[in-house]
């Protein structure tokens, strides 16, 4: 049997921090005593009427702007009707067979759809079961009921669960820095539902999918997929079948229980919100959603890549969190044009995070007492050989310690490199003399003998030496012996 | 004190201006009268204080009956139904807030069909509503209660709504004028949903100068009701006199089904004033608007099965089954709240709403009230009215239909039409006539019909008709009848 292929959607539901709710004027909240944000609207008492946010609008076409999505010239809302406590009118408000947009994309991922729609209430069954069914009470907190959904659909483009895992941090961090969302998964303001199906590989058509729920955080996103994908692979392999059904992750033993049997299939029975009008964007508002967005992650990794010759991994970490994308532009700007930006970037996503991570600390660059003049200053002084790599190392870990100037570091601990070859020379002819059986081992040909002659120089210069030079030195100097 | 109930809403309201007439005597010989129901009609009364009131601060202008449809802040809102027994609303309907602020006091809630569904005010959850010109009578509905009220001499004038003839029917039931103004005119905000799509707020008022003024208090837009725009000029009090220059249609598609020798008769009669007044006559097809019931029987309940979902026990009105769990509270809470009626056009609503069904039924049945609006807009190029009886038969007797539900449904076959269309239509008494198989002659209404929001020419032309037809019957014992 083939290799079986994951495919992989995304589903997300993001919370727009809009200051009231979707449909009335109550304020949004979060841990706030249950039932004190709400009014005769949100509570679905007789005869009210939904009037839409504006604000929600303006904040879902930011979010369509950022998806690269068409945006519908009109859009209507529908009902979909279903009995449960978390919805006081019975029906939900949402947008069903024409959304707000479609047909976008980010990064690699093509979004097939992005919504209005309002959030549920939250609902506790107290009871064994902690089901509706059985349980012995019911309470509701009406404050959630209402707040302002985007809900995001992707097409089936991921391949596995890191890559969805990695690419819902991206959108995490795009909608963020769109300033509409406080995309928190614990408090549920960002939620990732994944469908997942698997098949042979190189096949084009869609195996049976199953929608996983309860993801709450971007590791539990990525182990659920993974327990799901693999019972999925399990069944498979087994000449089973996969069937469609919504299964709930539980992240304490990641195991998988299905939520919905078949025997409650829903039939929502959408039809036309006949208490809205259509949703028909104005050009002032398209137009301000366009022009406020800032330079969005995916956008800075396409820049990085081309105009900086970054590698994509590379590109990635530097441009997602845009502190770290300002100090390493910031940094390349200082290093000027001697030292390229590929260059920083190393530095910055290689020494200095290692350096950072030895400090203990779990401070980005951004926040770090490494200003990026001093990065600048000291990836310069060892590009042009004035300090070694070695020293370069050992400045940072001062800078990151205590910040300050790299210069006067290297001043003070007498870090310049040797520059005068005699003298060089002069360390590592006593090198050899003083280790005479590893000079025998590297002229016998062993040349991992040399690692005891370098190690020596370089605890004679304390490390000021450049490697590559200390090598050629010794190299030299045991063939012109040997000669 | 007989003298002063003998005004009409606006000529109390030009003596109140004039400092002839006294606010709060008129009112409280209104109250008086208003106390005095012997048709079931008022539900509850403001005076009673019998569960809170609702206060005008100065009043200043005729005092008004409200079906009990409007929510109305800490005073019971049933909608004719046992589900909202108990309920008292913590808001207030727009309609309702801008009577108050017009300074028209609140007589009381009048009695309706629940959830308006009905045409013969049979469904109430408190018992049915009397015709005040005969008592073995119904007085149409579902705004039965107000148009008794209002033509049984127990308020000046009364406000209801009409989603598929709930105020046109009724009105010409009882010997009055009922208008549906544009879906759109008046907010709906407050007015608790049958068919969202349909409902619109009315005057039933004695004359047409009345409904004119109730109108221009009632309507505008609302910025609590997306759907809600107002009308483009606020409804003058009209003056007119003939009807010359002004063309009226006569659907032949819908009159031929006028069955009832007393009807037609009227009608005709009236036809011949409106050429008399100098008004053309001419007949226009609406090729669909007799599917309009069909259309209509799938729309209204499937937003009615949306609309009262909400019902459930939890957070408000009558809870039953609190010892079971939650789904046995539902079932049972719906089971008992909910009328037989009411259950059948939930289940007639969810069932056209299926899936697997929507296409054939909801969905049909939008581009069959597509169409039908097509065809008044057509008709309209031509002619400035359409005009026809408001209802097939007078006022029939308490249980007479209420075994046949689709025989019941057919009181609306005149006005589904203009409901699905979204244009305002005006009911006028325009006569009397024996009821089949005998007994007191009783009203019967003309309905005139005219483009979405030309409800100024429409109040002209009607009031210009009713000073030529001269309707001055009055049920026994209501103002000297």
């Amino acid at each position: 049997m083939a290799e079986l292929e994951a495919v992989i959607g995304l589903e997300i539901h993001v919370q727009l921090a809009t200051r009231t709710k979707m449909f009335c004027g109550c304020e949004l909240s979060f841990g706030d005593e249950p039932n004190v944000h709400t009014c005769p609207v949100c509570l679905a008492h007789p005869g009210v009427l939904p009037v839409t946010n504006e604000q929600a609008i303006r904040y879902a076409l930011q979010i369509a702007a950022a998806l690269e999505c068409e945006v519908a010239p009109r859009s209507i809302f529908h009902r979909k009707n279903y009995f449960y406590p978390d919805s006081p009118k019975a029906y939900q408000i949402s947008q069903y067979d024409v959304p707000l947009a479609s047909n976008g994309r980010l990064g690699d991922v093509r979004i097939h759809r992005a919504h209005l729609e309002e959030d549920a209430a939250k609902t506790i069954h107290v009871g064994d079961s902690g089901r509706i069914h059985g349980s012995s009470a019911s309470l509701v907190d009406f404050n959630r009921g209402g707040t302002p959904l985007v809900e995001i659909v992707t097409e089936p483009d991921l391949r596995s669960a890191a890559e969805a895992a990695s690419w819902a941090r991206l959108l995490r961090e795009t909608v963020r820095q769109l300033g509409v969302s406080d995309v928190n998964m614990e408090e549920g303001s960002l939620r990732v539902d994944g469908n997942i199906s698997v098949r042979p590989a190189g096949s084009e058509e869609l195996g049976t999918k199953t929608e996983l729920k309860n993801m709450n955080s971007f590791r539990f996103l990525e182990r659920g997929i993974e327990a799901e994908l693999a019972r999925q692979r399990e069944l498979v392999e087994a000449g089973g079948t996969v069937a469609q059904e919504t299964l709930h992750f539980n992240p304490s033993d990641a195991s998988l229980t299905p939520l919905r049997s078949k025997e409650e299939a829903h039939d929502y029975r959408y039809f036309p919100e006949p208490d809205l009008v259509s949703l028909v964007p104005t050009e002032e508002m398209l137009r301000e959603a366009r022009e406020s967005l800032p330079e969005l992650p995916a956008a800075r990794i396409e820049r990085y890549r081309k105009q900086m010759g970054l590698a994509e991994d590379t590109a990635a970490l530097l441009a997602t969190d845009p502190a770290t994308a300002a100090y390493f532009e910031q940094t390349a700007k200082e290093a000027g044009k001697g030292v390229e930006p590929r260059v920083v970037a190393n530095w910055v996503t290689g020494e200095l995070a290692a350096a950072l991570r030895q400090d203990g600390g779990d401070a980005g660059a951004a926040e770090s007492k490494v200003e990026p003049a001093a990065l600048a200053a000291l990836v310069a002084m060892v590009q042009e050989k004035k300090i070694s790599n070695s020293s370069g190392k050992a400045v940072l870990a001062t800078l990151v310690a205590e910040g300050g100037d790299p210069a006067a570091i290297v001043d003070r601990e007498g870090l310049a490199q040797i520059s005068d070859s005699g003298e060089l020379e002069s360390i590592v002819a006593a090198a050899i003399e003083a280790n005479p059986d590893a000079a025998e081992q590297v002229r016998a040909g062993n040349r991992k003998a040399i690692g005891a002659i370098v190690g020596f120089v370089m605890k004679q210069t304390k490390g000021r030496a450049d490697g590559g030079e200390i090598n050629r030195l010794i190299e030299a100097q045991l063939d012109a012996r040997a000669g | 004190m007989a003298d002063m109930l003998e005004l009409t809403a606006v000529e109390a309201h030009e003596a109140m201006a004039a400092g002839e007439l006294d606010a709060g005597e008129y009112a409280e010989a209104w109250s008086k009268a208003a106390a005095g129901d012997d048709l079931n009609a008022y539900l509850w009364r403001n005076e009673d204080g019998d569960g809170g009131a609702i206060a005008v601060d100065r009043p200043s202008i005729a005092p008004i009956a409200v079906k009990d449809i409007f929510c109305t802040e800490g005073v019971p809102t049933t909608a004719g139904s046992r589900i909202l027994d108990g309920y008292r609303p913590p808001y207030t309907a727009t309609a309702v807030q801008r009577l108050i602020e017009a300074g028209a006091p609140i007589l009381g809630k009048t009695n309706m069909d629940e959830f308006a569904m009905g045409s013969s005010n049979e469904n109430s959850a408190y018992g049915p509503v009397l015709n005040p010109w005969d008592r073995t009578r119904v007085p149409g509905g579902s705004s039965g209660g107000s148009a008794a009220v209002v033509g049984g001499g127990l308020a000046p004038w009364a406000i209801g709504t009409d989603t598929g003839g709930s105020i046109r029917q009724p009105a010409a039931l009882c010997g009055i004028v009922g208008l549906k103004p544009t879906y759109g005119a008046i907010s709906r905000y407050g007015m608790i949903a049958f068919a969202s799509s349909l409902d619109q707020c009315g005057p039933l008022t004695r004359d047409v100068r009345d409904a004119a003024l109730l109108l221009a208090i009632l309507q505008g837009a609302d910025p609590c009701d997306s759907t809600s725009v107002g009308l483009r000029q606020a409804p003058q009090l009209p003056d007119r006199e003939d009807l010359k220059g002004l063309r009226f249609a006569v659907p032949s598609d819908l009159t031929e089904h006028v069955f009832d020798a007393g009807v037609r008769q009227v009608f005709e009669a009236t036809l011949e004033k409106i050429e008399a007044l100098g008004g053309e006559l001419g007949e226009v097809s609406l090729p669909h608007a007799e599917h309009g019931i069909s259309a209509y029987y799938v729309i209204a309940p499937a937003e009615a099965s949306s609309n009262l979902a909400r019902y459930d026990g939890v957070r408000y009105g009558m809870r039953a089954g609190a010892d079971g769990d939650l789904i046995q509270m539902y079932e049972k809470t719906r089971a008992e709240g909910f009328g037989a009626e009411v259950k059948r056009r939930i289940m007639l609503g969810t069932y056209a709403l299926s899936s697997g069904y929507y296409d054939a039924y909801y969905g049909q049945a939008q581009k069959v009230r597509t169409k039908i609006a097509a065809d008044f807009r057509t008709a309209f190029e031509e002619f400035d009215f359409v005009v026809t009886p408001t209802s097939p038969s007078v006022a029939f007797g308490l249980g007479e239909k209420t075994a046949d539900p689709l025989a019941m449904y057919l009181n609306d076959f005149f006005t589904v039409p203009m409901s699905l269309a979204g244009i305002p239509a005006i009911s006028i008494p325009a006569g009397l006539s024996e009821p089949e198989g005998g007994g007191p002659r009783l009203p019967v209404g003309f309905q005139i019909a005219a483009p979405a929001f030309a409800e100024q020419g429409l109040l002209d032309a009607s009031y210009a008709l009713e000073q030529a037809i001269g309707f001055d019957a009055r049920p026994q014992g209501v103002r000297g009848g």
